[in-house]
């Protein structure tokens, strides 16, 4: 698990996000993963072979293993998206599901 | 701004990292029109991710991170106050061979053609494939640290971190100073490593300051009382009940010991991070010392292609002080070669980060040395160890595929899908050249590496048909 050093509030601006549809309150410019995993998230999504838990490895772009559904997206890297006022996040389950 | 209104700049610089930010600073220094794209939201690279903000919001946070980092705010301000261009939050998904580069931004693709490119994709960390690897509270070192830098978010509850490489101990006394709950550093640099590195201390302590930074963060960790295990083999983390880390086990078989931790922290050096150049068909090649592949390049960063030039990490691992001296050096010749500076004027500017480049550099040949990962690292032994995170591809499988009689990485990744998953074999390239060319008994550039193709990022349809908007 994670943690804050310090509120969210403390020396900056703060956002609400809403991960798994419950609030979260982040510093502005976090990463969406630091501010799922600092919320108590573990895992982040499921892999599209065999179901198995991942969470976010590497933090800067390149694993892809914090892939998260980010305002109805799926598949998005949470390490590279900074959180905005209002952001929906969801796990991304699986594989994407490709729409009609 | 359209496709139209970008045209025209001198100079494409791809990375804001400390080669980058150098680079275009020089540049437009040098009235070069100079545009900056780059992937994440504020310049600094991983080196200096989040740094503006750290310096601006959170003293106590740079405070722990150190002087070091603290410098990456001077390196952005310069680049601020350059006449450079900047795109933040553009993530390139191909060069051309025409030299396009080709990028995304808020949802929508842009085209930016220049006569001249600096690349300074900078480095990752190589992959440590070991049991449990994947398992959620499992991350990089360097991710545990980016978690600190970009949000002042720290591990909670029992850490373990295990591996080697100069960044093992930095990470480790940030933790401590954070008030993180270290249970253990486990180092896995083999005990052969430091005999190798003895011959080249002489020349590292040419540059005293490096050698003393280490042993004193060393000494720092061990005096907060934190666990520092030498030697340790075989690492494994184990699965508990709610499907996250709960342990590391290492040592041989029959004496192997177990520490309790929610979050383990691996690191065993970093690597070029070459998935740019490669997927542009650039001649690379295998560096024996940090046993990664490296852009060829001349003392310039010139690369085989005219007026394509590599600087910093991406073109080998030198250091974040020697990348910003690469991207000076990058952005004269650049200049030089648009007819900017005459090459009497290029090399008399030049002369300073020449030296301050080999200043940085003469540590580089201990490190090496010191923080070569063993092969019990490089290739896993057990068949089960996961090696392809994406698809999810064993070491047994791809031992398998070669006892098949496959030959080297693209055929693996044709029968396993080994390589083929959202990160492109990022993550895995290293290792399946390893683990095959281990069992076919042949040198690591004699099995090949993985052809890579554009996009390199995933990209929406929608952001590809809005290349038509103009």
């Amino acid at each position: 698990m994670f943690r804050r050093l310090r509120a969210p509030g403390a020396g900056g601006a703060t956002v609400t996000l809403f991960v798994e549809d419950q609030p979260v309150v982040a510093r502005a410019g976090d990463p969406v993963a630091a501010a799922v995993l600092a919320a108590g998230l573990g895992s982040t999504r499921t892999t599209p072979v065999s179901g198995a838990m991942r969470g976010p490895y590497c933090m800067m772009g390149v694993c892809f293993d914090c892939l998260m559904e980010i305002d109805g997206v799926p598949n998005r890297q949470s390490c590279m998206v900074s959180v905005t006022e209002g952001m929906r996040v969801r796990r991304q389950r699986g594989a994407r599901e490709v729409g009609p | 701004m359209s496709a139209r209104a970008l045209a025209g700049p001198d100079l494409v610089v791809i990375g804001a990292g400390p080669a980058g930010m150098a680079a275009a600073a020089e540049a437009a220094a040098r009235g070069l029109k100079v545009v900056v794209v780059d992937e994440q939201a504020e310049p600094g690279g991983q080196i200096y991710r989040a740094v503006e903000r750290v310096a601006r919001e959170r003293a106590d946070d740079l405070a722990l991170l150190g002087e070091d980092y603290a410098h990456g705010a001077e390196v952005a301000r310069a680049f601020r106050a350059s006449a450079a261009d900047y795109e933040a939050e553009a993530t390139v998904w191909q060069v051309t061979a025409e030299g396009e580069v080709a990028f995304s931004a808020r949802g929508r693709s842009r085209l930016l053609k220049a006569p001249s490119l600096v690349i300074a994709t900078g480095a990752m960390e190589r992959p440590v494939p070991i049991p449990g690897w994947t398992l959620p509270g499992v991350l990089t070192v360097g991710g545990a640290q980016v978690l600190l830098k970009a949000a002042g978010v720290v591990p909670e509850g029992p850490t373990v971190i295990a591996g080697s490489g100069p960044l093992l101990f930095l990470v480790a006394a940030q933790l401590v100073r954070a008030g993180a709950a270290l249970a253990a550093v486990l180092e896995t640099a083999p005990a052969a490593n430091y005999a190798r590195a003895a011959l080249r201390l002489p020349r590292a302590l040419l540059a005293p300051g490096t050698i003393a930074k280490g042993a004193g963060l060393m000494r720092e960790v061990r005096r907060a009382g934190v666990r520092i295990v030498r030697f340790a083999s075989n690492l494994g983390a184990v699965e508990g009940r709610n499907g996250a880390v709960e342990a590391v086990e290492y040592g041989p078989a029959g004496r192997r010991r177990r520490i309790a931790c929610e979050t383990l922290l691996l690191h065993e050096g970093v690597v070029p991070n070459v998935h740019l150049t490669r997927s542009m068909g650039l001649a690379h090649g295998w560096d024996p010392m940090q046993r990664c592949w490296r852009p060829a390049l001349d003392p310039w960063g010139n690369t085989a292609r005219d007026r394509v030039l590599v600087a910093g990490d991406g073109g080998g691992i030198v250091g974040a002080g020697a990348a910003e001296a690469m991207g000076r050096l990058a952005a004269l010749e650049a200049a030089r070669r648009l007819g900017r500076l005459s090459e009497n004027e290029r090399d008399a500017a030049a002369a300073g980060h020449r030296r301050e480049f080999a200043r940085h550099l003469r540590p580089r040949p201990f490190l090496d040395a010191l923080y070569l990962p063993a092969e019990t690292v490089r290739v896993p032994r057990d068949d089960a160890t996961i090696v392809c995170r994406c698809e999810e591809v064993s070491a047994g499988e791809i031992r398998a595929m070669v006892a098949m009689g496959c030959l080297g990485p693209n055929q693996t990744k044709a029968f396993t899908r080994c390589g083929m998953g959202p990160c492109q074999g990022r993550l895995c390239a290293l290792t399946v050249a390893e683990v095959i060319a281990a069992a076919r008994g042949v040198p690591v550039p004699e099995v090949g590496v993985y052809r890579v193709r554009p996009p390199i990022k995933p990209l929406l349809l929608g952001e590809l048909a809005s290349l038509d908007e103009g």
